[in-house]
C-alpha cells in the first residue's frame, strides 16, 4: 500500500499551482524533511518537503505542469516497511462511521451561558425608595466614592495608572484611594500606557478586577492594541472560556485649550467593535451607578469620562449600592416635538438647548445614552415615534459617529416614524484648534442644537 | 556577516551575563546553572513530549496542505526541547503561561489533549476555543495556559499582568511569558521588563531566540544580538542557554524559578533554539540555506539527542521504537478527530462576544 502525495496548499489563498520541478525520482527513499518538489504557488516559489519517510513510488504528475489543484495526488509513496502505521491522512478521508462515543467531540460549556439570563427586557434603572436622600456631589467625586465602594466589597478590584496614588490623580478622581487601600491596590504606574494596560490586561486573565485609568483618552492611543486585540477579543476567541473583565477609564474628549493631541473623542472609535463594552455618563448618580456596574461586569469596559464636568455637581441618590443597568438609555427630560439624543459633555448642551426652545414652544424630549456598546436602540425609537424628529447631539467629529450611527439605526427602523431628516449637531471636522475663538467655534454649542432642532420642526 | 546559528556546544551550556561596566557589581545574581540531572523515567517523559511535538506539527503540516487547515500556521518544529524542558518544571494549575502565535508545542507540553488543539486547527466545534480561536489563539484558563497571542509582543506585557496577578494573590505561582527574537524588539516588551522589575513580579521571561523573526535574521534585526543581556538595563538578569538540549532548558529553568520564587523579582532566558521549518506554512524560507537547516537537523536535533541520553542510559531501541509507534498513533488519533469532529453550530458564530448580556 502507498501513501498519496498530494498537491500541497501552501499559502492561505492557494488554490492551484505549478508543479515547477521534482527534486526526487520514482525509487528515492526519502525521509521526512527532504524537499520533493518545488511548487510554484500565487505567491513564491516554495519547496515542498516529504512528511513520512518511505520510497517514491510513481510519480503522477510531471514537473512543469500548471494548475495543479490542490488536493490532487501527484505521487505515491510507499510506506515504511509496512510495520508501524504511518499515519495516512487519506485514511481517514471517507469518515467511514460517525465518530465512536468516546471520541464524539466534546460539545464545550459556552461561558456566556453560564451567566447569561433573560434579562434584557426587565433592565430599569433601580426605584429609588421615597424619602431618600439625594446629596450634591461631583462627577469627580461620584466615580471616587463608585471605585471605593467596589474595592470594600471586592478584594479582587485594583487601580492602576500614572499618578492614581500618591498624587491623588491628575484629575483627583481617585483622590483618598491610596490612604484607604494602600499601595498593593492603588497603584502608580511609570509613564507606560501600552505596557500597563497590557499588565492590567493579562492581571483580569489572571482573574483580578482591574480598574485602569488613563490620564486621558488619548494617551490611551498607544495602548489601544490591548484593549481591542487583547481585552475585547478574547472571550470570543477563546470559545467563552477565558475572561477579561477590566475597566478602561479616564477623560474623554476636548478639555479647555488644550490642542489637538489632547481633544478627542474616543466614542465611536470603541463602539466600533464588538467584544467591548462603552459607557459614557453625563451626571454625577449615573457616574458612580454605572461605574459600579463596570467594575462588576464580566466584560471589558471602556469608561469614558469627561474633564469638563469632572466638577459639576448633581444630585446623587444616598443608597449603599447604587447600580445601574448597562445599556440602557436615560430620559432626561420628556418632550413631545423633537427628540435630542446626545452622551456624556453633549447631554448638558442638549438640556440647555432643550430650555432655549422651550422658550420658543417646542418641547423637546432628551435622551442621555449613557451606553455607547450596546446601544438602546429601543428608547431612541420609541421617543422618535412620539416626536417623529431626532436631532443627535455629540461632542465630536461627525464622520463615521455615535451620530451617523444613530442617523442609520432610525433610517432602518424608524423611517416610517420619521417626518424630517436626522440631524447631527456635531463639532467641525477638524483637528481641535488651540485659539480660543477657534475652538469655540469647532465644537458644539446650545445655539448649533436649537437651530437644528428648529429645522427639523420646520419652524 | 552571519552569526555562528548553532548553540554553543560547550560543557557550559549556559551563560549569565556579566555585570556591564560601572553595573552594580554588588548586586546578586543567579548562578550558573548546570544540566538537570534527569532520571530515566524523565527522559523517557521528555523524549515523549518532545517526539508528540514533531509528530504533532509535521501532522498539522500535513493537514494543512490538504486544506484543512486554514490560514496561518506556525510549526515548532526543531524548538521542543524549549518547551518540553521548560514546562517540565512548573507545577499545572500553579505557575500560568503564556505565549505568542507558534503555541502548539507549549500546549502540548502542558499536558493539554491534542485532540482538541488538532480539531481547533481544522476549525471544528471540538477545538479548545470552539473552533472560534484557530491556531494561534488558544487558551486553557484550566491549566492556566493564556494563549496563544497573535500580536507580537503582547504576551509580555499581559504575562507580566499574569505575573502581577500572582503577585497580588500572593498564590506562590510563577508566569513564564515566551516571546521570540522577532518581539525582543517590540517597545512594550521594554515597558513590561520595567514594571515588572520595578514590581519584583515573579515571572520568566523566555526568548526563544530561533534565529529568524519571520525572514530577518537576528543580527539584521538586533543592534544587541545577544539577547540574554537585553534586560540588563533594568537589572533583570539573563541567561544563555542551548535551547536545542532539553536538560539544559530544564537546568536552566530551575535555576530561574529559585531566582524568582527567592522574591528577587523577573529573570530573563535567551533560548538559543532554531525552527527548521519556514516561519509559517506559506514561507518559502529563502533567507537562509538548505545547509544550514540540514546542519542544525544533523548536529542539534534535539530530540536526536535526548534519544542519546536514553540510550546512555541503558534504554533500548525497542522501547523507543514502541514510544514513537505510540506517538505516531495518538496524533493520528488526533488527526481523525480533527477532520471528522462538526464544524461549529451556525448560532456559535453570536455566542461568546459578551459573557453578559445587557
Amino acid at each position: 500500500m502507498g501513501i498519496a502525495i498530494k498537491m500541497p496548499a501552501l499559502s492561505p489563498t492557494m488554490e492551484e499551482g505549478t508543479l515547477a520541478k521534482w527534486l526526487v525520482k520514482e525509487g528515492d527513499e526519502v525521509k521526512s524533511g527532504d524537499i520533493l518538489a518545488e511548487i510554484e504557488t500565487d505567491k513564491a516559489t516554495m519547496e515542498f518537503e516529504a512528511v513520512d519517510e518511505g520510497k517514491i513510488g510513481k510519480i503522477m504528475v510531471a514537473e512543469g505542469t500548471e494548475g495543479v489543484k490542490v488536493g490532487t495526488v501527484i505521487a505515491e509513496m510507499a510506506g515504511e516497511g509496512g510495520e508501524a502505521a504511518a499515519p495516512k491522512a487519506e485514511e481517514s478521508a471517507p469518515p467511514a462511521a460517525p465518530q465512536a462515543a468516546p471520541d464524539a467531540p466534546r460539545k464545550a460549556e459556552s461561558g456566556t451561558a453560564k451567566l447569561a439570563a433573560e434579562v434584557k427586557a426587565t433592565v430599569q434603572d433601580p426605584a429609588i425608595p421615597e424619602g431618600t436622600e439625594f446629596v450634591k456631589t461631583t462627577v469627580r467625586e461620584a466615580l471616587r466614592d463608585a471605585m471605593a465602594e467596589e474595592m470594600r466589597k471586592d478584594e479582587r478590584v485594583f487601580v492602576m495608572g500614572e499618578e492614581v496614588a500618591e498624587y491623588q490623580g491628575a484629575y483627583k478622581v481617585t483622590q483618598g484611594l491610596l490612604d484607604e487601600f494602600g499601595p498593593r491596590r492603588v497603584i502608580d504606574t511609570p509613564i507606560t500606557e501600552y505596557g500597563f494596560a497590557g499588565v492590567g490586561t493579562g492581571a483580569a486573565m489572571g482573574g483580578l478586577r482591574p480598574v485602569i485609568e488613563f490620564m486621558t483618552f488619548n494617551f490611551a492611543m498607544q495602548a489601544i492594541d490591548h484593549i481591542i486585540n487583547s481585552a475585547a477579543k478574547t472571550n470570543y476567541m477563546s470559545g467563552g472560556q477565558m475572561r477579561c473583565p477590566i475597566v478602561f477609564r479616564g477623560p474623554n474628549g476636548a478639555a479647555s485649550r488644550v490642542g489637538a493631541q489632547h481633544s478627542q473623542n474616543y466614542g465611536p472609535w470603541y463602539a466600533s467593535v464588538p467584544g467591548l463594552i462603552v459607557i459614557a455618563p453625563y451626571d454625577a448618580a449615573d457616574a458612580k451607578g454605572l461605574m459600579k456596574a463596570a467594575i462588576r461586569s464580566e466584560d471589558p469596559v471602556v469608561f469614558l469620562e469627561n474633564e469638563l464636568v469632572y466638577g459639576r455637581s448633581f444630585d446623587v441618590p444616598k443608597l449603599d449600592d447604587y447600580v445601574l443597568p448597562i445599556g440602557k438609555a436615560r430620559i432626561m427630560k420628556l418632550g413631545k416635538d423633537v427628540t435630542l439624543v446626545s452622551y456624556s459633555i453633549g447631554v448638558g448642551v442638549a438640556l440647555e438647548a432643550a430650555e432655549t426652545l422651550a422658550g420658543e414652544g417646542i418641547d423637546a424630549e432628551v435622551i442621555d445614552l449613557r451606553t455607547l456598546r450596546p446601544l438602546d436602540t429601543d428608547t431612541v425609537l420609541e421617543s422618535l415615534k412620539k416626536t417623529n424628529r431626532i436631532v443627535v447631539v455629540e461632542e465630536g467629529w461627525p464622520t463615521c459617529s455615535i451620530a451617523s450611527e444613530i442617523a442609520a439605526v432610525v433610517m432602518e427602523k424608524g423611517f416610517d416614524d420619521l417626518d424630517a431628516p436626522v440631524l447631527r449637531v456635531t463639532n467641525e471636522d477638524v483637528p481641535l484648534p488651540y485659539a480660543a475663538n477657534l475652538e469655540k467655534a469647532a465644537l458644539i454649542d446650545a445655539a448649533r442644537v436649537v437651530e437644528a432642532a428648529k429645522k427639523v420642526c420646520y419652524k | 556577516m552571519a552569526k555562528p546559528t548553532t548553540p554553543r556546544a560547550s560543557s557550559a551550556k549556559a551563560q549569565a551575563a556579566a555585570p556591564a561596566a560601572g553595573a552594580d557589581h554588588n548586586r546578586p545574581r543567579p548562578e550558573t546553572p548546570t544540566d538537570y540531572e534527569a532520571s530515566k523515567e524523565e527522559l523517557l517523559e521528555f523524549y515523549r513530549q518532545m517526539v508528540l511535538i514533531r509528530r504533532f506539527e509535521e501532522k498539522a503540516g500535513q493537514l494543512y496542505g490538504l486544506g484543512l487547515i486554514g490560514g496561518f500556521c506556525h510549526l515548532y518544529i526543531g524548538q521542543e526541547a524549549v518547551a518540553v524542558g521548560i514546562q517540565s518544571a512548573l507545577k499545572p494549575g500553579k505557575d500560568s503561561v503564556i505565549t505568542g502565535y507558534r503555541d502548539h508545542g507549549h500546549m502540548l507540553a502542558y499536558g493539554i489533549d491534542p485532540k482538541v488543539i488538532m480539531a481547533e486547527l481544522t476549525g471544528r466545534e471540538a477545538g479548545i476555543s470552539r473552533g472560534k480561536g484557530g491556531s494561534m489563539h488558544m487558551f486553557s484558563v484550566e491549566h492556566k495556559f493564556y494563549g496563544g497571542h497573535g500580536i507580537v509582543g503582547a504576551q509580555v506585557s499581559l504575562g507580566a499582568g499574569l505575573g502581577f496577578a500572582h503577585k497580588y494573590n500572593d498564590d506562590g505561582g510563577v508566569c513564564v511569558a515566551y516571546f521570540g527574537d522577532g518581539a525582543a524588539n517590540q517597545g512594550q516588551v521594554y515597558e513590561a521588563f520595567n514594571m515588572a522589575e520595578l514590581w519584583k513580579l515573579p515571572i520568566i521571561f523566555v526568548i526563544e531566540n530561533n534565529q529568524y523573526a519571520m525572514g530577518t535574521s537576528v543580527n539584521r534585526a538586533s543592534s544587541e544580538d545577544q539577547l540574554y543581556r537585553r534586560g540588563e538595563s533594568f537589572r533583570i538578569p539573563g541567561l544563555q542557554v542551548n535551547g536545542m538540549d532539553v536538560l539544559a532548558v530544564r537546568g536552566a529553568t530551575e535555576e530561574a524559578l529559585k531566582w524568582v520564587q527567592g522574591g528577587n523579582g523577573p529573570i530573563l532566558l535567551e533560548m538559543k533554539t532554531y525552527r527548521y521549518r519556514g516561519h509559517s506554512m506559506s514561507d518559502p524560507a529563502k533567507y537562509r540555506s538548505r545547509e544550514e537547516v540540514q546542519s542544525m537537523r544533523d548536529n542539534s536535533d534535539p530530540i536526536e539527542g535526548v534519544k542519546k541520553y536514553l540510550i546512555e542510559a541503558g534504554v533500548s531501541e525497542d522501547e523507543i521504537k514502541v514510544i514513537d509507534q505510540d506517538i505516531r498513533k495518538t496524533v493520528s488519533e488526533a488527526a481523525d478527530f480533527a477532520e471528522t469532529s462538526p464544524e461549529p453550530d451556525m448560532a456559535e458564530l453570536y455566542t461568546d462576544v459578551l459573557v453578559e448580556q445587557y
